[in-house]
């Protein structure tokens, strides 16, 4: 709870239309997009200006109260989840495009700018901001900087990471950080890679410059099946050993091909085991040439069908069954838990197989989604959450895949965040000294642990506490830690 | 090895004894003056390990870059953002250690967002290991790439993981006589348009562009761009990368990073712009201030690439809320500030 004493200087800050205290007004707060973890808020505050989150920061720091930054709330890790005690810090209000700089290809925009927006400000230009991840109807760039989001197309295009040139942020006691510049680097420490990702840890954004790229002139989809997911695995290395980037590269197997056809009738063969679809985009003449290679490759992978889009039409319908990938699983089970583990390609068929094996051993059934070009898995658990027992049956069998993702060399996140979803698999990942040094660059920005406490990194003794030390390759992490 | 290495920096890291890193030297230049007990990272060589059809390399820090850049070669691969190597050296720690890119930077990427993965020992001694080797990782902040320019002041990289790409089909480099504020505009503009650019250069009146891709695409972009094809194409981008022509012999010898669209500087006749506008080398003697005032009114900063080095650092002085930040982390990775001691700022 906090104190009548901080609400009043609170109230002295903002607008009285900018602070949220009712129930009925917090209730929509209470997640984000995993709505699973809910906790109401004590209080929103809604700024309209730089100044004001500021000065909210900077009582927050005075009084040690907690604040939790939240953009759309479209993330899927609980990253946003509201804290007791908190101040939650929603940055909706601050959503206007400063300014689109034709020449230089830039655009200045505040956090609560939508992802999908600043593309349509720029589309009169020819010019598009790249990374697309699903929610870009809805998620704003401030929360895309706080997930280093990425999208279907990053293999070529890059993650926020790379796509993002400046950011105006404040430190959690007030103080002003203007990081990165209109130029192509700036001098010192690379404080734009690691706050971007940083998951409102370590400051608050307030304005973000991003890179426009000018919009390819052609998109072409080739869609290729397969009767056996390994066969479709190995012809994604194929495509890139042949030289080829494609735009985006994305792989479906039978469950999540079925449910997609029977929801949006894509036009996708039912027979095969693996789709595969690979868009290949940029110069007219560049884009043909691929596609004929793509092809090639295609055949010689052995796969059963290619068709290749013959126009626009055919293309969005090709994507359509993928973008909807999603909301068709959730036609066919009541409830799904959207994972989100990054491997190495050549362990995808030792993955599949094992998840395959999983899902029988828990008895959920599984539907896999796959950016198959930087080999970031989405694999959805499909449960009922008024079955008792089944979502923490889904939570359970979810972790074991994030940690299958981290023994065969790959990462508990490629996209999503850890947020208070997948803390527990950073014990899998990290070992005790790499999580120490997470702690200290939390500690050299924020040393009291105000912004966002208790997501993202593990405190040590939990990591025993929760039992998530595994062996591998004979050493034991976190060896130092008592257990229980 | 590496045990041995360690050793010594938990050694120093006891007696509060500065260390300077050094590989082969080549870029020993760049960075204010250091002072202490060499490291020499020459002994952590190979490749760890490649997987072409992953886009991913591991090599050790010590590895030669011409040793990589040999290993890429006979897999039609390469790394997009052209370390440069100066003198022919150079080491890939030494590459991500200093951040310097080469001429596909601005179209590719610099070095920093090819990097997937470090494994460094910190200045206790400590080994550690963050990011990996896949392309999408967003578990726990960001340290590898937070290693791409910090010159060795946070730790000791002792093995990189990168993100590699297939080497463009075909390349066809074209010149235009025209002037500075012309090129300016024109490398701007290109770069809004769907072309296959890969570099830009320009100095003493003359635009040079390099456009790479399938073989199609470069000679339709040629149609599209006119101008003439370049002389000894690969020789000339290779001696920009390298900064192996006369100019880049100059002292004193300044980076200006900018905005690309930045008008000219007229700060000087000796000067050369690549990166497609974003960066401007001039070799002129004028006061720093003035030098970082220009940069910083075109949005950037204005380092001192080679020459006598200046009391209050090589590289533009930060604002005060962002130089404690960095002396926070160096505290928190280095705090007995064993390793690189002032080579980035004066201060630690």
């Amino acid at each position: 709870m906090l104190s009548p004493a901080f609400v009043t200087r609170l109230r002295a800050l903002v607008p009285a239309h900018c602070l949220l205290f009712e129930r009925e007004d917090l209730v929509p707060f209470e997640s984000d997009g995993l709505s699973v973890y809910r906790n109401t808020p004590d209080v929103v505050a809604l700024p309209e200006t730089e100044d004001q989150v500021a000065a909210i920061l900077r009582l927050c720091h005075a009084e040690g109260v907690p604040v939790v930054a939240r953009g759309a709330g479209t993330g899927l890790a609980a990253g946003a989840l509201p804290v007791d005690g908190a101040v939650l810090l929603v940055l909706a209000k601050l959503n206007r495009i400063k300014r689109i700089d034709l020449l230089a290809r830039t655009a200045v925009v505040e956090p609560g700018v939508r992802n999908l927006a600043i593309s349509e400000a720029a589309a009169p230009y020819g010019l598009y901001y790249a990374p697309d991840p699903s929610s870009q109807i809805a998620c704003s760039i401030g929360g895309n900087v706080a997930e280093n989001s990425g999208g279907v197309h990053c293999l070529k295009y890059g993650l926020t990471v790379h796509n993002v040139m400046a950011l105006r942020a404040f430190t959690v006691d007030g103080q002003l950080l203007e990081i990165g510049g209109e130029a192509p680097d700036a001098a010192g420490y690379d404080l734009l890679a690691l706050l971007t990702g940083s998951e409102g840890m370590l400051a608050v954004v307030t304005e973000v410059t991003v890179k426009l790229l000018p919009r390819p002139e052609r998109a072409q989809v080739v869609l290729a099946a397969f009767d056996d997911v390994a066969k479709a695995g190995a012809a994604v290395g194929d495509i890139i050993a042949a030289g080829v980037i494609p735009a985006g590269l994305e792989m479906m197997d039978k469950l999540a091909i079925e449910a997609a056809e029977a929801f949006v009738h894509a036009g996708y063969p039912l027979d095969c085991a693996a789709l595969l679809l690979c868009e290949i985009d940029g110069v007219n003449e560049e884009v043909s040439d691929d596609i004929a290679t793509v092809h090639d490759v295609l055949k010689a992978s052995g796969a059963t069908e290619i068709r290749t889009a013959e126009d626009e039409a055919q293309r969005l319908k090709f994507w359509a069954g993928r973008k909807a990938a999603f909301p068709a699983v959730g036609r066919i089970s009541p409830d799904y838990y959207c994972m989100d583990g990054t491997i190495p390609r050549k362990q995808l068929p030792r993955v599949l197989t094992r998840i395959a094996e999983m899902s029988g051993e828990f008895g959920l059934r599984v539907a896999n989604v796959f950016h198959a070009g930087d080999g970031n898995l989405h694999p959805l658990i499909l449960f009922d959450a008024n079955v008792p027992g089944e979502l923490e049956k889904a939570e359970d069998f979810g972790g074991r895949i994030l940690e299958l993702c981290v023994e065969v060399g790959g990462t508990i996140t490629g996209e999503h965040g850890v947020g208070v979803e997948k803390i527990r698999q950073m014990c899998a990942q990290f070992a005790s000294p790499e999580l120490a040094r997470f702690h200290d660059v939390k500690a050299a920005f924020d040393p009291d642990r105000l912004l966002n406490p208790g997501k993202a990194v593990p405190e040590l003794h939990r990591c025993a506490e929760w039992g998530r030390m595994h062996v591998h390759a004979g050493q034991l992490k976190h060896s130092e830690l008592p257990r229980f | 090895m590496l045990d041995a290495l360690i050793d010594r920096i938990r050694d120093a890291h006891a007696h509060h004894r500065p260390l300077v890193i050094r590989g082969h030297g080549s870029k020993a230049f760049y960075g204010n003056p250091v002072s202490g007990e060499p490291l020499d990272t020459t002994p952590l060589t190979g490749v760890v390990d490649y997987q072409p059809q992953e886009l991913v390399l591991t090599a050790r820090a010590g590895t030669p870059l011409a040793e990589i850049e040999a290993r890429l070669a006979e897999q039609g691969q390469m790394l997009p953002f052209e370390p440069p190597r100066f003198g022919g050296a150079g080491t890939l720690g030494g590459a991500i250690a200093t951040g310097l890119s080469g001429p596909r930077r601005a179209y590719a990427g610099a070095a920093r967002d090819f990097v997937l993965g470090v494994r460094l020992v910190d200045g206790t001694g400590q080994p550690l290991r963050f990011g990996g080797q896949v392309i999408k990782n967003v578990a726990g902040y960001d340290v590898s790439r937070l290693m791409a320019g910090a010159l060795g002041t946070l730790g000791l990289l002792t093995e990189i993981s990168l993100k590699v790409l297939p080497r463009p089909a075909a390349e066809i480099s074209l010149q235009f006589e025209c002037t500075e504020a012309e090129a300016i505009r024109r490398m701007n503009e290109w770069a809004g348009r769907p072309l296959p650019l890969s570099a830009t250069s320009w100095h003493a009146g003359l635009l040079a562009v390099r456009l790479s891709g399938a073989a199609s695409a470069v000679q339709a972009a040629q149609a599209k761009l006119g101008g003439e094809p370049l002389h000894d194409a690969d020789g000339f981008w290779q001696r920009l990368r390298d900064q192996a022509t006369p100019f880049f012999d100059k002292r004193p010898l300044w980076r200006l990073a900018v905005n690309p669209t930045a008008a000219p500087l007229n700060l000087g006749d000796a000067h050369w712009i690549e990166a497609g506008g974003g960066v401007r080398w001039l070799a002129v003697d004028a006061p720093p201030a003035v030098l970082r005032e220009a940069a910083r009114r075109h949005g950037g900063h204005a380092t001192l690439f080679r020459g006598d080095a200046l009391a209050d650092g090589n590289f533009a002085p930060l604002a005060p809320a962002l130089a404690a930040l960095h002396g926070n982390l160096k505290q928190r990775f280095d705090p007995h500030g064993v390793f690189n001691r002032g080579r980035l700022y004066p201060e630690f």
